[in-house]
């Protein structure tokens, strides 16, 4: 019997890989199952799911109402997007050049530094958030100092409004998720052989046209992993939104937590969540396809 | 003044070390490389000679000296800027490209037109004997055909130098065997001038026209292979470059060129002496193991008595380990001539070594 399993390499694997083969299908596969049900259903005026089939939730979300066109959600929907690939774009852009600076840094220092970039992940990312509101709000530390600079100059001050609003939610956002970008950036920007960078420079590319012409492709992997591990929470956040956003920053995460908690409206909610996901994931797939994960490069 | 392809001229290079000390890589290295010479750098590990080619490159700058390019000082020109080419121990091609695209890089940064760009890729691939493959990827060749394509991307681009770092260094050694004889063949075809590191001395002998031998960051002696296998000027040389025994003893009486060599054990030697010496000086005497006999035919002046203590048969040689009576070991290799060849002492035997003065050489370094 022992032997047996000793010998039988297939049933030690699929041993080894029960405890996530059961988390996704019993955490992930039902409950999508049953948002994707529930998403077609409607509500009583009780606010309990009557299953049916109706797409008027759908209908609803992208503009096209019983009480005919309101743009509300569609709003919402691009808000969400833009917002996400805003952050993105920022964050790609903020951390590319730290994280050449660390791999380009002496090997016994990158550590370290790879510690500092992980440091504020110690504490608690809604106190964070929350201090985040403490500096833009309006008698807050960034405000107070511009009011101090600006009376030792003696120049009229008025305290900028920063929050709430979508621009205090995009500083948070890019705030947060930083780190997520500089690590896989840093792993792929690491992984390139030094003499690639001396074989272009042997072939007369000067430092720009090394960056464009090796290091920028190379490191693509990284961009790639990083901007998924970016864009796709950005997009469905509710968290930051709500924080720092107010009560004028509505995102997509913030309408599928309103219908499921304050307004009893699960159907809905589902159908929003739905949509959610079909965005990141057609727009996922669109970005690996077009950009690719390059695991090919990466190993070469 | 006469136009060298490459010179380095009193060229030393520091590198930080650890805590405030600089570790001094090359001290003071000259060399003259002529045009369309096939040049190695020939030193164990850390003898500096991949620092030395690393300067050619540019891609170190010299602490203090300078490099002419045909004339012309290098100073702190960017590699990029310089007309040389390297072919890297690990390649370097770039993997996000194809060989073609990987080939004509360096065309390309001249912003030579795609015709012309073209043509010459596959005259280079040509060359390396690799037509067609332009598409695939460098993961998809083997070591020996990246090999081949990291010499056509250098190439192409028709330097004024090349540079070779340990470029058959991870290839086995039968391809190794190929590679030299076909780098060799394509070094005469194309007339560049061809600069390789290495750290075998088979390789280099094999290779080059000329061989720096480099130890401790110092050229010590440049010569044909003829020169630096046959006339040695230090110890280094003698023992790095093929097999060789050493024997240490004190010089006696004087003629010129050559002088008697006193052993430990009341025995002694005449030996060629290339630089001068005085008597009582303390000298190492260099024979190689080919030059000694024991085959009673030998009619040599030199002979040294000792007893056989270990006999190998390698096939086409025997190796004879002698002690000789003063207690210091050699190693004698006698050729086997002929199918008949048979042991010519026995383990414990008592024979004599003989050996002509000019195979004996005075090392005084």
């Amino acid at each position: 019997m022992i032997q047996r399993f000793r010998e039988n390499r297939r049933l030690q694997g699929f041993l080894l890989i029960l405890p996530t083969l059961f988390v996704m299908v019993v955490m992930l596969i039902i409950p999508l199952t049953l948002t994707v049900v529930t998403s077609f259903g409607q509500r009583d005026a009780d606010g309990n799911v009557i299953y049916t089939f109706t797409l008027e939730n759908y209908w609803r979300l992208i503009g096209f109402t019983e009480q005919g066109w309101d743009d509300l959600y569609l709003r919402i929907l691009l808000r969400s997007l833009w917002l996400a690939l805003q952050t993105t774009v920022i964050v790609i852009a903020m951390a590319y050049p730290l994280a050449y600076f660390i791999a380009r840094a002496p090997e016994k220092r990158r550590n370290s530094l790879l510690f500092l970039v992980l440091i504020p992940l110690w504490t608690n990312f809604i106190i964070r958030i929350y201090a985040w509101v403490m500096i833009l709000r309006g008698q807050g530390v960034l405000n107070s100092a511009l009011g101090g600079v600006a009376g030792l100059l003696s120049i009229p001050f008025q305290p900028l409004d920063l929050y709430p609003s979508q621009g205090a939610v995009l500083i948070g956002m890019v705030y947060e998720f930083l780190p997520f970008m500089i690590l896989p950036i840093y792993t792929s920007l690491e992984k390139i052989e030094p003499s690639l960078y001396e074989a272009a420079a042997d072939l007369y590319a000067n430092a720009f046209r090394t960056f464009w012409r090796v290091t920028a492709p190379l490191s693509m992997p990284g961009v790639v992993a990083g901007t998924i591990l970016t864009f796709v929470p950005v997009i469905g956040t509710f968290v930051v939104s709500d924080i720092l956003g107010g009560r004028q920053v509505i995102l997509v995460g913030n309408l599928v937590q309103r219908q499921f908690l304050d307004a009893r409206n699960p159907p809905f909610g589902s159908a929003a969540s739905i949509i959610l996901l079909l965005m990141t994931l057609g727009l996922t797939l669109y970005y690996t396809r077009r950009f690719g994960l390059g695991e090919e490069i990466a190993a070469g | 003044m006469a136009e060298y392809a490459v010179e380095l001229r009193n060229v030393w290079k520091r590198f930080p070390g650890p805590g405030n000390e600089a570790v001094t890589a090359v001290k003071d290295v000259s060399l003259k490389i002529a045009d369309g010479e096939f040049f190695a750098l020939l030193g164990p590990s850390g003898c500096g000679k991949t620092t030395s080619l690393r300067m050619i490159a540019g891609f170190e700058l010299p602490s203090e000296g300078e490099i002419f390019l045909h004339g012309r000082p290098m100073g702190k020109t960017p590699p990029y800027q310089r007309p040389i080419n390297t072919v890297f121990q690990s390649y370097a091609l770039f993997p996000h490209m194809t060989i073609g695209e990987n080939i004509a890089f360096g065309l390309q940064m001249k912003k030579i037109d795609k015709q012309e760009t073209r043509r010459r890729v596959g005259e280079a691939l040509e060359m390396v004997r690799l037509t067609g493959y332009e598409r695939r990827r460098p993961k998809q060749l083997s070591g020996g055909q990246q090999q081949r394509i990291a010499l056509a991307r250098a190439l192409v681009n028709r330097p004024e130098v090349l540079l070779l770092d340990e470029p058959l260094g991870a290839l086995d050694l039968k391809l190794r065997k190929e590679m030299q004889l076909e780098l060799k063949k394509l070094q005469r075809e194309v007339g560049i001038t061809f600069i390789f590191v290495t750290h075998d001395q088979e390789e280099a002998l094999t290779m080059s026209d000329r061989i720096a031998v480099m130890e401790g960051g110092v050229a010590l002696q440049v010569g044909n292979a003829n020169d630096i296998y046959e006339h040695p000027t230090c110890r280094f040389v003698a023992d790095f470059i093929g097999d060789t025994n050493f024997l240490v003893g004190t010089i006696g009486v004087q003629e010129p060129h050559q002088a008697r060599v006193e052993l430990a054990g009341g025995v002694g030697l005449w030996a060629h002496t290339p630089q001068p010496v005085r008597q009582g000086q303390p000298v190492t005497v260099t024979v190689r193991p080919e030059k000694m006999h024991i085959r009673p035919t030998a009619t040599d002046v030199n002979v040294l008595t000792g007893r056989v203590s270990d006999i190998v048969y390698i096939g086409t040689d025997t190796h004879y380990g002698v002690t000789l009576s003063g207690g210091q070991r050699i190693r004698v290799r006698e050729q086997n001539y002929s199918v008949e060849s048979r042991l010519l002492a026995r383990e414990g035997e008592m024979v004599n070594v003989r050996f002509s003065i000019e195979a004996a050489r005075v090392l005084t370094e």
